[in-house]
């Protein structure tokens, strides 16, 4: 067995994405970390990925069959992406049943390195009390501050955390919107880097768009964050889908660059929650369940 | 109508939109898909720029690549004041455009880091940080004797001119290249004078200043 850097045998054995699988050239080796440890990957060009410990013997770059690979980590492929797993992963990854809807546009609307730790990165996601003043006159607008009271689970049986019955006043929640609306989300947090949300489409008032965060965790504090679109529009082009979601995504970034402590505290008394960071308590709970210490400060036992 | 072609979350578009918003021109976008699509490598934006840069406008048919170059050309051609590129002071024009070669300094340094950090490229990021910190000290002690002197922009003009606009959007988003601002209070004084004037818009990663204080 491998020695690895990060000790946090939760975090070890779950599946991390790594990669658009449409962002991955054939053929050629591609570089990146995980865990802090240096990781390659590459395609054959028909759907087949391998991804290894980088070794000398096959640069970044450089060109690679990928059936000759010997010592390679898991792999699976799901929601576009390329997952990998430092330990003993489970047979699925969390599902997302909207993804096989053959309707949806499914999109990597970018990988964003950014400088915060993974779980500070899904509390930001998760948190509605910043549209407003973060998202000006995209997801929220002064006076519309207000979080109203939604309902937060830890679903037992499939081991997430569920916050539904949010609703929030946006002035444009998606490239297909026509002016402000009462928006409805839901928040699920399957795994404890990822998160998926669902809001509604203001092409069909009776389904969700769905946008989910893939957190990379290259270290402690610093993610590859993957973000899946997958959603329902049927009039602009794939780049000004992209270009939306990476505009709401270059706002968070500084104010994500910005928590400090770095890493979450899961102790209750290290931060001073309000009613709206109801979802936040609920899955700072469930990482301190769960033991995860990687990426956070764990609670004083 | 001027066509920008454009990358929201890149600084060097962003000083062409800022500019066109504070001199009230209006303009249509066509988005490029930089990252991660790269399509300013592809062959139909090549075609426009064989350099495969952004930002590019077409005005009425008249295709411009440059940040700088744009600026010059915005201010000379829409700016009815004529403060931000006085055509008529050539000290004034010569001040301008050493500090819009600064600029590209600025671009060389902060925005590699910046790119190295979130967009994953290929670079020095530890000699951009240097490079980009050795600017700022710079900057940061011209703005300070500008200050003293009475003087709130970089070049010797009583308003603001392109060279303003043409260093601060790598300057606001240096963080996220790793390059903190906090030893440079003259710079972030600027920064804050730059986002009160009139017509100013941000940009993802920028965020408005609150009102002044009353003097």
């Amino acid at each position: 067995m491998t020695e690895t850097r990060c000790k946090d045998q939760v975090i070890l054995d779950l599946w991390h994405p790594l990669a658009a699988l449409s962002e991955v050239p054939a053929g050629v080796v591609v570089g990146t970390i995980l865990l802090e440890e240096r990781l390659s990957l590459a395609s054959d060009g028909t759907g087949k990925v391998a991804v290894w410990r980088s070794r000398r013997d096959l640069p970044v770059d450089g060109p690679v069959d990928i059936t000759a690979v010997e010592g390679t980590l898991p792999v699976k492929l799901a929601y576009g992406y390329v997952w990998t797993s430092l330990g003993n992963p489970p047979a699925d990854i969390f599902p997302i049943p909207e993804y096989a809807e053959a309707d949806r546009r499914k999109l990597n609307a970018a990988t964003f390195g950014v400088n915060v730790s993974a779980p500070r990165a899904i509390e930001n996601f998760l948190d509605m009390g910043h549209f407003p003043y973060v998202h000006t006159d995209i997801l929220g607008a002064e006076p519309h501050t207000e979080v109203k009271e939604y309902d937060v689970e830890i679903s037992v049986d499939r081991d997430e955390i569920l916050a539904t019955r949010c609703r929030f006043f946006q002035p444009m929640a998606s490239t297909t919107s026509d002016g402000g609306a009462d928006v409805d989300y839901i928040y699920r947090v399957p795994h404890p880097y990822c998160s998926v949300l669902y809001k509604s489409s203001p092409m069909d008032e009776t389904r969700l768009d769905v946008i989910a965060v893939f957190l990379q965790p290259v270290d402690q504090e610093h993610v590859r964050a993957h973000m899946l679109l997958c959603v329902l529009d049927e009039d602009n082009e794939d780049k000004v889908i992209k270009r939306f979601q990476q505009t709401i995504f270059g706002q968070d970034k500084p104010i994500l660059e910005n928590q400090f402590p770095k890493r979450l505290p899961l102790d209750p008394r290290a931060e001073t929650p309000i009613r709206a960071d109801k979802s936040a308590i609920a899955y700072r709970r469930w990482l301190s369940q769960k033991g995860v210490t990687y990426g956070v400060i764990p609670a004083a036992t | 109508m001027i066509t920008l072609y454009d990358y929201e979350l890149s600084g060097n578009c962003y000083k062409l939109r800022l500019l066109m918003g504070m001199l009230g021109i209006e303009w249509k976008t066509v988005p490029v898909d930089f990252y991660p699509g790269r399509e300013h490598k592809s062959d139909w934006f090549l075609k426009i720029n064989p350099l495969g840069q952004l930002p590019v406008i077409d005005d009425d048919g008249l295709i411009l690549r440059d940040a700088q170059a744009i600026l010059v050309y915005l201010a000379s051609k829409y700016d009815a004041s004529g403060s931000w590129y006085p055509r008529d002071n050539p000290a004034l024009l010569g001040e301008i455009s050493q500090w819009l070669a600064f600029a590209d300094g600025i671009t060389g340094t902060a925005s590699a880091a910046r790119l190295h950090d979130a967009l994953f490229y290929d670079f020095d990021v530890e000699a951009a940080r240097a490079g980009a910190h050795r600017l700022f000290r710079i900057l940061d002690e011209h703005l300070w004797f500008g200050e003293q002197e009475g003087r709130s922009w970089i070049c010797s003009a009583a308003q603001p001119t392109i060279a303003d606009i043409a260093c601060f959007p790598y300057i606001m988003l240096s963080e996220e290249g790793g390059i903190p601002r906090q030893d440079y209070p003259a710079i972030r004084r600027w920064c804050d004078r730059v986002k009160r004037i009139k017509g100013f818009s941000v940009m993802s990663g920028v965020f408005p200043a609150g009102p002044a204080k009353a003097a």
